[in-house]
């Protein structure tokens, strides 16, 4: 039941991290939390669907149609990822200073939650699938019980959730006109990891070049599966073992999308209200 | 903006972009454990390890010295590109079945 509850648990800790951070960075918009929902449900869903799938899908394109499913799902979220942040460039201050009346721009913030709503959807689709096929094969191929499953399966998923809560609750104390600086460097790093991770799905499936293997090693040092190494993989892409490929991919959308936010800061600051 | 265009060109040209592996690896997933748990391979070449999973239920084949992961569903065949491998060992397991899911490549 442990051993379950911990695989449960790595496959969540991701997700509940990404949301808990997209759950700070769009606090003061209206109706954000109905749309946060809905991308969990939405998100929810399509991965048992997918999971349902999966054999069919592992099999397309000779045995690497997971590996671009992927790498496809991580490419649209740095998309949408990115699109927030500037977004946020744009329109971040006047958030901070005007907090509670945003309701003038109730039609861009849809624009914004909708596609934050798909970020979560896609972050929770990818973990999700891979858990729900584990928790699958263990109820229909083990000696385990149903309610140890289950059970192990609901810990680990709480315990996910629980990190990603307790992330929140931190960022939350973050003064209002820091806060989304905050978010922004942390979503731009979420964003850049996923991008070196949608590279290695590429490399793996051999449809793109790793050119040097490893470009480091720093395992010794700081191996990825220990807990901290685990933490910052997830949250700012971290890997012992990367590829130059995967660390073009990373430097690359991290620079497109600080280029992106220059662009679309506004000219003058607003004055404060 | 930049990422979909790579991966859509990575997608449209494939099999111009692929470089293929030098050599085909077999490895078996059965009850739950690989055959062979010792995988003895050249180093210096890129390899395709062909992961044939017999058993019913889904694994994960991960290996953080290859800096690999890849879910392999139940009765179905994955590929994973890997190396070219500095000689040495590089063990990997069965993430869904950690306990019995274990095993090494030998680059020499």
């Amino acid at each position: 039941m442990l051993g379950a509850a911990i695989i449960v648990f790595r496959e969540t800790l991701e997700a509940a991290l990404l949301i808990s951070i997209v759950a700070a960075a769009t606090r003061s918009l209206s109706h954000r939390t109905r749309w946060l929902v809905f991308g969990l449900l939405a998100g929810i869903l399509g991965s048992l669907v997918v999971a349902g799938f999966m054999d069919k899908i592992a099999q397309l394109a000779d045995g690497i149609g997971q590996d671009i499913f992927n790498a496809l799902v991580l490419g649209a979220a740095v998309l949408m990822l990115g699109w927030h942040n500037v977004w946020m460039a744009r329109h971040g201050a006047q958030m901070a200073s005007e907090a509670r009346s945003v309701a003038k721009s109730v039609q861009e913030g849809r624009r914004e939650l909708s596609a934050i709503a798909l970020v979560i959807a896609l972050a929770v689709l990818r973990e999700g699938s891979e858990t729900a096929l584990f928790l699958f094969g263990l109820a229909s191929g083990s000696d385990l019980a149903m309610p140890a499953i289950l059970s192990g399966g609901a810990l680990g998923m709480g315990a996910g959730a629980g990190l990603g809560y307790a992330m929140y609750r931190g960022l939350l104390r973050i003064p209002l006109r820091h806060l989304f600086s905050v978010t922004s460097v942390l979503i731009l790093l979420l964003a850049a990891g996923m991008a070196g991770q949608s590279a290695r799905f590429l490399i793996q499936a051999d449809l793109l070049s790793g050119m040097v293997t490893p470009l480091w090693d720093t395992s010794h040092i700081l191996p990825v599966n220990s807990p901290v190494g685990s933490f910052l993989h997830v949250l700012i892409g971290y890997d012992a073992r990367p590829s130059a490929t995967q660390v073009i991919f990373y430097a690359a959308v991290a620079v497109s999308i600080l280029v992106g936010m220059r662009w679309a800061r506004p000219r003058r600051a607003p004055t404060p209200a | 903006m930049h990422i979909a265009k790579f991966v859509a060109a990575a997608l449209m040209l494939g099999p111009a972009l692929a470089f293929s592996a030098d050599m085909d690896v077999n490895l078996v997933i059965r009850d739950h454990k690989f055959e062979p748990a010792e995988l003895k391979v050249p180093a210096g070449k890129k390899l395709k390890l062909i992961i044939d999973n017999q058993d019913a239920t889904a694994e994960e084949f991960e290996s953080h010295e290859l800096n690999r992961e890849k879910v392999i569903p139940g009765k179905t065949k994955g590929s994973v590109l890997i190396g070219p491998l500095k000689p040495g060992k590089y063990p990997f397991y069965g993430e869904f079945h950690e306990a019995t899911a274990k095993g090494v490549i030998v680059a020499e």
